[in-house]
């Protein structure tokens, strides 16, 4: 074993911040050096490690030292701390991947020609006024224990063992290699219901972990097995809770429902909520779209796909990934994005990734409360703050790294997201069209191939954890750890070289379930499947077959090869480092059947593994909430403005936009950051095909704190707000696509009633704004149950949260515009009308907490009007396209005070505006600013193009409320009275000052 | 026939938009895209071609057919153990010989972001001893996190890439940007006359309100070259910047053009380098 320590000799920036930040969070801590560490499992000749050491390192800046453990001193300039007290090491859980580990081991084979293992950790030595349980604490604070180790030395003890002599981190396994029976046969329901619940037991009296199979379904699985005259294999059982989980299944989407509205009134729908309203809305618009119909793949494949021209296609799937994030926040987000990613790379024969989107739904990073998994003040929650940076911090490294656009994002706060956070995360796709290609099928016959990173223990149960509430039991190995480079080699191999050269004949990814859901998926296609897992790569010795069989390791996709094809196929991938592997045959036998060690440990069939799981009856109940109606007063507009501006939901999030790539493809065209001000924008385009002047506009919309009066009104708004933030920016609304994903507490019946009516909201207003759903997705199990720092128990539930992002196809990238104010004397009109719509606004939120301590919800909520609103948009888009219009902006979070603020802070200029003649039914002066009432936007034109606005929005609700002034005073007047009176750049302080130093 | 050669490594994620500014900056000099059966004067062919790294390992006289090679920007190996090192060691152990005669014969080279620190790593910038030794490096940014933003740069040096290039505005994205050099060293790099660009207070920054250095960078330098001017390295993109509406302001001069009565340009302030580096063997 041969270690490599490289160490900084110039000024490091990382340890700098390290040893602010550590003293920020009160520990009297001097001074930090930063070494990263590399340990190597051969013994070489010193020659060699010199060589190797030689190329971790630049001579210029960092010192590189070969079995000998690093001893900080004075050098030059660079004050070290020669006086440090402790030493911590953080490096990889045993099986958990280690990509820089994988880099070094790479580096050496190209180099040496060696296969030589390599692990990868960071040392930090600490100077200051530390006691152990101070180091203790603070490296609580920097390492996750679920995936990575810590080990801590005293100076003493650093000297005393000649450094820190860490142990390779292998992965001890004690189960033995076999499949196992489980005896189903001879169990009563208590027994089955505890199977289904905690999972299969094994040899060492453990349980397998959570299957989250129902006892209706544990039971046909008996009966399966009866007829069969045998009792299943874990591999069998472990198989059909995967492809049976509500993760991959979607039942409450799928089965029929019966809704309670009230005494009396009840309705059955025996199709289910999806048929009925998200399948159903998007059949009846591409009918009315007849010829215009520009929907090309839905529902069936791994993203939705639509025209883009005639050439391209596009595809869009927007994910979750909120389970493993609360556990590991880094390693779920960045397994959610380049999860995400493998859907449009596994959408038809393989799409290109063009861009990706996030968005993100947390508790306050302020929120210092403590929460436990565990009784007794066990298995502590990571803070809100942490993991709200980890999230952020795992889509910059996985989508910076595999080179992909993060166009558009948010980020959403409310104290609910606290035990779980919301990781919503999206990618567009990109095909180009060849004639006469075939659609994907695997043919019987055709090698199952399985391609990419190999599999380990990392993401076991995922797909059964997300199908329910987390709570101690939730298992650690779901997490896992994505590799973006091995990622991206696997895309640029297969959608860039094997796909043109035909050498597939069908691919999925490899996602929740893993290889259990993958071939199954694909069996789907011809038959049946027969694969053998003996076959199957995996990262090290001793895995059980089951695990090996739905194991969730990233970086996977399995490709159906013709036989014929293989040779080549084998040749391109070994050609580009991309490990390919034939793990068995696809069969039209209509059975799935696995093989392991020479014996048969599954065989069953195919009918059974997707339509066996048994029909649940479903029941929703719609229950009237009624809230306290606020009465309150406030004498100061202009505060009240920039106290709004400062609100998590509203204030800049510059730092997250910023941190991730816009620019790279080239085809950014409205970036993420808008105008003189920078602002945060909520929609945004690019140009994914660089030779056209088509681009692609992407907008979300997010409104969950009216589910606190009404998730129908909800989804309207979410609808509609999506819309309006894609049109504000120029988007084509005859070429519109939705996404829906339904983020909900749970499946109680009122849960369901709520989930019921949010349904079919989308599916009204969908068909108001003409705009197909294209790809949808739901996580249903969004409630935590642990204890809080008082060591009682508590539960948290998100509240029924609903995403819709759009995608939108226009033909000239410079007819957009911007949210930015360009040009001094413009006229500032608003669109639409304004009423006493604040229930669940952002203004009550905050006057409540002002005045009473909590925020004030109340009663009236925005209602989106399916029948004015899109016609208005049509107008605006008109408008849009004809030049008439220098900016535009949805007006929304915070009403229509935030909207003209964002408005005068993007273009750096003032504004004197009147509310006299804003339409609508209001009653007070800051309700009228700040209702948040939908269908309405605030645009500015210049004076010249006045009379063709006008005339072309005849028909629509709009008025001229102002101009745009030449400095920085931003000016509201109502009848002859100033209520605000503020300067632009104090404005944009307040909007930018809460996160700015995150 | 002018060749361009963009190599791709594992990681790296900039060739598609570098070779369509590449096409794009000849069609604006009157070139044609090679084609097997193509009839044009051979002085008026272009040809961009992305080779895998893996290929050109097994070939690498492969690279004499070009004139113009491009190490393009991205995430070379993950830059897990430093960005660029994993990158210019393979060149270092695989095609050194080859390498170092093609930046000494009469070649163009362009190093972006990740491609320059692979140059800087490979000693083939600023290489002010003529022996390839090491003599720079690219630290994480003084804040020690990706920046995604635009900067303002004022080009100086003489180069054939930089050529007409007085102060433009291109966009930066990267973790690890922050140009140092030891005295001795930055002062020969100065007194040589091998900063291509410095970051500015200009355009962008006044009206974004933006600090002029982003990362931190010794003396401002965002871009330096190597004596004989033909081999560039520096961290903004300017393939990402070829086309008007690119700018991050383009939204605002549109209007302003508009008023004035005059048609927005089509081209972006990066496209300059590369039609440079074509009319040097056109």
């Amino acid at each position: 074993m041969s270690r490599i320590e490289v160490v900084s000799k110039v000024e490091d920036s990382r340890a700098e911040v390290r040893a602010k930040s550590l003293r920020e969070a009160g520990f009297d801590v001097k001074d930090v050096v930063l070494v990263d560490a590399y340990t190597l499992y051969a013994e070489l000749p010193s020659e060699q490690l010199g060589s190797v050491a030689e190329g971790l390192r630049n001579p210029v800046v960092q010192d590189a030292l070969v079995n000998r453990p690093h001893i900080p001193e004075k050098k030059g300039e660079i004050i070290v701390p020669t006086d440090f007290s402790w030493v911590v090491e953080i490096g990889p859980q045993p099986g958990v991947t280690d990509n820089v580990g994988h880099t070094v081991s790479e580096g050496i084979e190209a180099s040496l020609g060696q296969e030589i293992p390599a692990s990868s950790s960071k040392v930090m030595f600490l100077s200051g006024n530390l006691s152990e349980e101070d180091v203790e604490k603070l490296a609580g604070g920097l390492y996750n224990p679920i995936i990575e180790r810590v080990k801590i030395k005293s100076r003493d003890q650093y000297f005393k063992d000649k450094g820190m002599n860490t142990k390779y981190p292998s992965v001890d396994l004690h189960e033995p290699p076999t499949a196992g029976l489980v005896d189903l046969l001879n169990s009563e329901d208590k027994e089955l219901e505890t199977i289904g619940k905690k999972g299969i037991a094994n040899a060492s009296g453990s349980r397998n972990g959570p299957l989250s199979m129902s006892l209706a379904s544990m039971k046909a699985v008996q009966v399966y097995f009866k007829e069969k005259g045998r009792n299943p294999t874990d591999v069998e059982l472990e198989s059909l809770a995967q492809t049976w989980s509500e993760h991959c299944k979607h039942t409450i989407f799928s089965n029929p429902i019966t809704m309670t509205y009230g005494p009396g009134h009840v309705e059955k729908v025996t199709e289910g909520i999806f048929k009925r309203f998200i399948k159903g809305s998007t059949e009846e618009i591409r009918r009315r779209k007849g010829a215009k119909d520009f929907c090309v793949s839905l529902f069936s494949d791994n993203a939705g796909v639509i025209a883009f021209d005639e050439k391209h296609y596009i595809s869009y799937k927007v994910e979750t990934h909120n389970s493993p994030s609360a556990l590991d926040p880094f390693g779920g987000a960045i397994t959610g994005i380049v999860g995400v990613n493998r859907d449009p790379m596994g959408t038809r024969k393989g799409h290109k990734c063009v861009a990706n989107v996030y968005g993100y739904c947390l508790g306050d990073p302020r929120d210092k409360s403590k929460l436990f998994k565990g009784p007794n003040f066990t298995q502590e929650m990571l803070s809100s703050k942490r993991i709200g940076l980890g999230v952020i911090d795992g889509v910059n490294v996985g989508s910076n790294c595999s080179g992909i656009p993060t166009e558009l994002g948010f980020a959403v706060f409310d104290p609910r997201y606290r035990g779980k956070p919301l990781v919503y995360v999206g990618t567009v796709g990109l095909e180009e069209i060849v004639a006469d290609e075939k659609e994907k099928a695997a043919q019987p016959g055709d090698y199952i191939v399985m391609v990419g990173g190999r599999i380990g223990l990392d993401g076991i149960h995922g797909a059964t954890f997300s199908s329910e509430a987390m709570d101690a039991g939730s298992p650690a190995t779901a997490v896992q750890i994505g590799d973006p480079i091995t990622q991206k080699k696997m895309h640029d191999a297969i959608i860039f070289e094997a796909k043109p050269r035909n050498l597939y004949s069908s691919i999925t990814d490899n996602g929740a379930g893993g290889l259990s859901c993958s071939v199954a998926e694909m069996a789907k296609e011809c038959g049946g499947c027969h694969v053998d897992l003996d076959k199957a790569p995996i990262k090290y010795l001793g895995m059980s077959p089951w695990q090996i069989w739905i194991s969730e390791s990233q970086e996977r996709m399995t490709l159906s090869v013709p036989k014929d094809k293989w040779k080549e196929f084998s040749a391109l991938m070994k050609s580009r480092d991309v490990e390919a592997t034939i793990i068995g045959e696809f069969t039209d036998s209509k059975k799935c059947v696995v093989d392991y060690n020479g014996k048969n440990v599954m065989d069953v069939d195919l009918d059974f593994l997707h339509d066996g799981v048994p029909e649940r009856e479903l029941f929703g109940e719609r229950k009237a909430v009624k809230h306290e109606e606020p009465e309150f007063s406030i004498d100061n507009l202009t505060d009240a403005l920039h106290s709004l501006l400062g609100r998590l939901n509203i204030c800049s999030k510059e730092f997250i936009a910023q941190q991730y790539d816009h620019e790279v493809q080239g085809g950014s065209a409205l970036k993420p950051l808008q105008g003189r001000g920078r602002v945060y924008a909520d929609a945004s385009a690019f140009r994914p095909v660089l030779s056209s002047r088509k681009a692609v506009v992407l907008s979300q919309g997010i409104c969950p704190s009216y589910s606190d009066i009404n998730t129908y009104h909800m989804s309207a708004c979410a609808v509609d707000t999506a819309v309006r933030r894609a049109v504000c920016l120029g988007a084509n609304l005859d070429h519109l696509a939705l996404l829906d994903n339904f983020c909900w507490p749970g499946d109680s019946e009122e849960n369901l009633g709520d989930l019921f009516a949010a349904s079919m909201s989308f599916s009204d207003n969908a068909i108001a704004h003409d705009a197909p759903a294209i790809s949808g997705k739901d996580s249903m199990f969004n409630t935590f149950k642990g204890y809080d720092e008082n060591g009682k128990p508590v539960t948290i539930s998100v509240p029924p949260t609903l995403l819709v992002s759009t995608i939108s196809v226009v033909d000239d990238v410079k007819n957009l515009v911007s949210l930015d104010a360009k040009v001094a004397g413009d006229l500032v009109y608003v669109l639409g009308d304004t009423h006493d719509e604040l229930g669940g606004s952002e203004y009550f939120k905050m006057v409540g907490e002002q005045q009473r301590g909590k925020p004030f919800v109340g009663n009236h909520c925005p209602v989106s009007n399916p029948d004015r609103n899109p016609r208005l948009y049509r107008s605006l888009q008109n408008c849009i396209e004809q030049g008439l219009v220098a900016s535009a902006k949805s007006v929304d979070f915070g009403g229509l005070g935030i909207a003209l603020a964002k408005t005068a802070m993007g273009g750096m200029l003032g504004m004197d505006v009147s509310i006299d003649e804003l339409p609508g039914k209001w009653s007070r002066e800051d309700y009228g600013l700040f209702s948040e009432s939908q269908g309405r936007c605030v645009v500015t034109v210049a004076p010249e193009s006045r009379e063709r606005f006008e005339e072309l929005m005849n028909g629509r609700t709009f008025a001229q409320v102002g101009t745009v002034r030449d400095d920085n005073r931003f000016v509201v007047q109502h009848n002859g009275r100033t209520i605000v009176d503020a300067d632009v750049g104090t404005l944009l302080e307040s909007y930018k000052a809460p996160l700015r130093d995150f | 026939m002018v060749g361009v050669l963009i190599l791709k490594e594992h990681g790296t994620n900039c060739e598609f938009e570098s070779k369509y500014a590449f096409e794009l900056a000849g069609a604006r000099l009157g070139m044609v895209i090679a084609t097997p059966d193509i009839d044009e004067d051979p002085k008026n062919i272009l040809s961009v071609d992305i080779i895998h790294m893996n290929d050109l390992i097994k070939n690498p006289k492969k690279i004499f057919d070009y004139q113009i090679m491009m190490f393009p920007g991205g995430f070379s190996h993950g830059d897990d153990t430093g960005s660029g090192y994993a990158w210019a060691n393979r060149i270092r152990n695989k095609m050194w010989d080859e390498m170092r005669k093609y930046v000494e014969g009469d070649h163009l080279t362009l190093g972006v972001c990740n491609g320059f620190q692979a140059l800087v790593n490979l000693g083939l910038l600023p290489n002010l001893d003529g022996k390839y030794t090491r003599s720079a490096a690219l630290l994480h940014n003084e804040f020690p996190r990706y920046l995604c933003r635009w900067v303002d740069l004022q080009f100086s040096g003489k180069s054939p890439w930089t050529e007409e290039i007085d102060k433009i505005s291109l966009p930066i994205a990267h973790g690890e940007g922050k140009f140092y050099a030891a005295p001795e060293t930055l002062a020969q790099i100065k007194e040589r006359n091998l900063v291509a660009a410095r970051y500015i207070h200009g355009e962008v920054c006044t009206s974004q309100n933006l600090p002029a250095n982003p990362n931190g960078a010794l003396d401002d330098i965002a871009g330096v070259t190597d004596p004989s001017g033909r081999i560039l390295g520096m961290m903004p993109h300017p393939e990402r910047a070829v086309d008007f509406t690119h700018r991050p302001d383009w939204t605002l001069l549109k209007e302003l053009y508009k008023r004035t009565g005059k048609e927005m340009p089509s081209e972006g302030p990066g496209l300059q380098l590369f039609v440079n580096a074509l009319r040097y063997f056109k």
